[in-house]
């Protein structure tokens, strides 16, 4: 059954938060993760990690570069997990 | 039967899923090991996630290779899991950016240092702050690029695994009596988040797409680990200070 945008979002804001400590409602879907939540490359990473195992996906490093906002990655977790 | 049945091995460099050490854990339990993994710092929460994946999630121990508390503590955390070692893979690498993709002339003694504090020493540090788990002796195993001549982009720490090298060479010198066998597989370029690291790290590919007599798959991590878990076992009883070229067969070709 494929999650919902919600649900990936909110899904994914908890990961950010327990990473980062930054509150699950700033993580909207046009905040950039460097620029505006301020993540760097190895919560990156972290975050990528719980992400799949979360959603059961698989985002690959050449695709991580890819996903600069939150709706980036939300958009790439939905389709993935389709 | 498996080749590592009843052996304890402890697995430094777990990062990712790509990392080699990865691949060799995994291997090794499948080959019948108990497996400790060793993490530091921030990178700990990755690796908790990807030991996850082996096929035994196995415990992790606190291990930076610039801590010299680290070093000193570490028989009594690895024994917290198990009552002695087998043998120890040591897979960690790392230099500041500036000490690599050709900036070689100007990197600083400082960024040098620490290319080679944690690429090389760290190997003398990890073996000797094992050893005291190893009682009957044991294999160690370390991952080197081939340090014999001067690569594109890989710069200072072309000069760390030449440090690497040697300090193989001597701790199977200074180990050998203690029964502690010392070697290298080196291998040809794999995409892990290290090699990822280096500025113009693809330029390997077209030299091993070129000069490789067997094909080599840079994803295909899977021969390297494969030599680093025999190099684990008892198959090879009487060899220290070895290094086993993993490469697809580059090292052996003029062109
Ligand atoms: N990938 C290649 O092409 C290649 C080829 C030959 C040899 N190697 C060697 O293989 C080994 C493993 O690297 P990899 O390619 O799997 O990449 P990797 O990034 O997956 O692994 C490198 C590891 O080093 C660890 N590390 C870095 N700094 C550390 C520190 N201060 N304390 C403890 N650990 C630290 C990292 O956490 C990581 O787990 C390295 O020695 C590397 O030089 C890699």
């Amino acid at each position: 059954m494929a999650a919902s945008e919600q649900e990936i979002l909110a899904g994914l804001a908890e990961i950010v938060n327990e990473e980062t400590g930054i509150p699950a409602s700033d993580v909207q879907l046009d905040k950039s993760f460097t620029d505006d939540l301020d993540i760097d490359s190895l919560s990156m990473m972290t975050i990528v990690v719980n992400s799949e195992e979360k959603f059961g996906v698989r985002i690959p490093d050449d695709d991580v570069k890819g996903l600069k906002t939150v709706g980036d990655a939300v958009g790439y977790i939905q389709k993935a997990s389709a | 039967m498996g080749l590592l049945d009843g052996k304890r091995i402890l697995v430094t460099g777990v990062l990712m899923d790509s990392s080699i050490a990865f691949h060799v854990a995994r291997i090794a339990q499948q080959e019948g090991a108990e497996i400790v993994l060793t993490s530091f710092g921030r990178t700990t929460k990755i690796t908790t996630a990807i030991a996850r994946r082996l096929p035994t999630t196995p415990p992790i121990v606190e291990l930076d290779a610039t801590s010299a508390e680290d070093f000193d503590l570490l028989s009594e955390r690895v024994r917290e899991h198990v009552d002695g070692l087998d043998g120890v893979l040591h897979s960690i690498g790392f230099a500041p950016e500036s000490a690599l993709g050709g900036n070689f002339l100007k990197t600083e003694w400082a960024d040098v240092s620490a290319a080679l504090q944690i690429s090389a020493y760290s190997l003398k540090a990890l073996a000797v702050a094992a050893q005291p788990l190893m009682p009957e002796g044991g294999s160690v195993v370390g991952l080197t690029f081939d340090a014999s001549v001067a690569w594109p982009k890989y710069d200072w720490m072309g000069v760390a695994k030449a440090a690497f090298e040697s300090t193989a060479r001597y701790l199977a010198r200074d180990l050998g009596p203690a029964n502690v066998r010392v070697n290298l597989v080196a291998a040809g370029p794999l995409k892990t988040t290290a090699a990822k690291s280096i500025p113009g790290f693809e330029e390997f590919d077209g030299v091993w797409a070129a000069r490789s007599p067997i094909k080599w798959d840079t994803s295909d991590f899977e021969p390297a680990a494969r030599a680093c878990v025999a190099l684990l076992s008892d198959w090879f009883p009487a060899t220290t200070g070895e290094i086993v070229h993993v490469d697809g067969g580059v090292h052996a070709m003029g062109a």
